[in-house]
């Protein structure tokens, strides 16, 4: 089981991240939990200041832009 | 029939035929407003769509794509030199905030794990102000003179009021976050020359095609005017030739996209719009279908035209009912407004800063409500200095700020905002 976390103070990037992400994971077929870290405070414990971004199992593995769910898929498996 | 589903029905019929029963078609109060703001909307269809806004989220998704945003952080970052990172803060809004959005995690971060307080409070205050699209909609609705009194005053006073914020907390050491700000890495694909010259003849085009009619019909401005389509043509022609050469695209899908924009200016000499729209329309097609980063290119621009549009002709509709167009009257009495934010007293000043400091402007929506207030009387010392503190802070924002800083310096930043807005408005007035 996957941790996701998409780290975004909730502009539309940030919701076309959550997209991909769950389109990804579900294709993938993986089990996981998806959360949506918004507060500022909790996203700067990540070290991230450009948001969107998301970290797998607490680790972060992109910042700053929209991937898309093929390059969601790598990083997931 | 079960009343308890069918009540609410019932209700929302009501309501709409009463609404329309009495709706005060006929009356002069309602019908002004009405119809000031659709031609406000109409008069910003025609005369800012296809020649400004469209070239500007171009330039603008250029920018989210194309420049790397983790050089400009290395000098924001924790060991970077102060002094730099002061003027890096207070410019690098251009680059770094094309949305709004990301501007408040951007100043979390120079707080937390980068440069300290002044810098990320010199990078919150300019920010929303110098992105690349409020500088081009400011001075192309509000006038040059007010678009360049904005970009600067936004930089010079978010120099002064980081350095004041640093000044008063200078004693205080903060708790850093122990985590290192996770910075993107980008592959370098072009020099930093290619990209100027790439971003330059956008802004070329998007400068030149604008080129406004001078007063007089001599001097340099009036034959800058009269040969602005010919320049404008020679800045897309370079733009087509480094889309094939640096941005990898094949040479022949630019040439069938640039051919009807040729065509047709030649068939409609005196009027370069059409030429103009193909040209877009050719942009959009072959950047679009493409799956590398000029399809990236495109999707970004297309994502900041999605997210701005809609807002902005809302805030042009609502500016121009209450407001109505310069020289027109809205639903709010022209002598409020020349009462409350008229001339340049300290009165006028300070009322148009709190005011924007406090009110929330979806992006870029400032722009048509000031044109409004513009035209309505406001004077253009309180109107920069509502562009100053509006943008920059609202309620919503001021409690996220809060979360980061705590209330006492929040407290402290919020009112050095009203007062340098004040201050610049003031002596913009008198000029």
């Amino acid at each position: 089981m996957s941790k996701l976390q998409i780290l975004g103070t909730g502009c539309p990037k940030c919701k076309a991240m959550a997209e991909n992400v769950e389109t990804a994971a579900k294709e993938l077929g993986i089990e996981y939990e998806l959360e949506k870290v918004t507060d500022i405070n909790e996203i700067m414990k990540f070290g991230v200041m450009m948001t969107p971004a998301l970290a797998v199992d607490g680790e972060v593995k992109i910042v700053g832009k929209v991937p898309s769910p093929e390059e969601i898929k790598k990083m997931l498996s | 029939m079960s009343w308890k589903k069918e009540w609410k029905i019932l209700v929302v019929m009501v309501g709409v035929f009463l609404g329309c029963y009495f709706l005060p078609v006929e009356s002069e109060q309602f019908d002004g407003p009405i119809g000031e703001s659709l031609r406000l909307l109409k008069w910003y269809a025609r005369e800012h769509v296809v020649l400004c806004l469209v070239p500007a989220f171009f330039i603008a998704g250029a920018i989210a794509v194309f420049v790397s945003k983790a050089a400009v952080m290395k000098y924001l970052g924790a060991d970077a030199n102060k002094i730099i990172a002061y003027g890096v803060a207070s410019v690098s809004g251009t680059i770094l905030a094309v949305c709004s959005c990301t501007v408040l995690p951007l100043f979390a971060g120079i707080y937390r794990m980068g440069a300290g307080l002044g810098p990320a409070v010199a990078f919150l205050y300019s920010g929303p102000a110098i992105n690349v699209l409020a500088i081009i909609l400011t001075a192309r609705i509000l006038g040059m003179e007010l678009g360049l009194a904005r970009a600067i005053g936004a930089i010079v006073f978010s120099i002064v009021i980081g350095l004041m914020m640093h000044f008063i907390y200078r004693g205080e050491e903060l708790e850093k976050a122990n985590s290192q700000a996770a910075i993107p890495e980008e592959d370098i694909k072009r020099s930093l020359g290619q990209n100027a010259i790439y971003f330059l003849s956008m802004v070329g085009i998007l400068v030149f095609a604008n080129w406004g009619q001078p007063g007089e019909s001599s001097g340099l401005w009036f034959v800058i005017f009269s040969f602005k389509w010919a320049v404008t043509s020679i800045f897309a022609v370079v733009f087509a030739v480094m889309l094939v050469a640096w941005f990898g695209l094949k040479w022949w899908k630019v040439l069938s996209a640039a051919l009807p924009v040729v065509l047709l200016s030649i068939i409609f000499p005196g009027r370069p719009m059409i030429a103009f729209v193909a040209a877009i329309i050719g942009l959009s097609t072959i950047t679009g279908s493409d799956s590398g980063e000029t399809g990236e290119w495109f999707s970004s621009s297309f994502g900041f035209a999605k997210q701005i549009l809609p807002l902005l002709f809302s805030g042009v509709v609502i500016a121009g009912a209450l407001l109505g167009r310069p020289g027109h009257e809205g639903l709010i009495p022209n002598d409020w407004i020349v009462r409350s934010v008229g001339g340049n007293s300290i009165g006028a000043n300070l009322f148009a800063s709190a005011a924007g400091a406090f009110m929330y402007f979806a992006t870029l929506t400032e722009v048509p409500i000031l044109q409004g207030l513009l035209g309505a009387g406001m004077g253009k010392g309180p109107a920069l200095a509502l562009l100053l503190a509006g943008p920059a802070l609202s309620l919503p924002n001021m409690l996220v700020i809060r979360s980061v800083l705590g209330t006492r310096k929040t407290m402290v930043f919020v009112s050095l905002v009203i007062v340098m807005a004040t201050i610049s408005g003031l002596l913009f007035g008198m000029m």
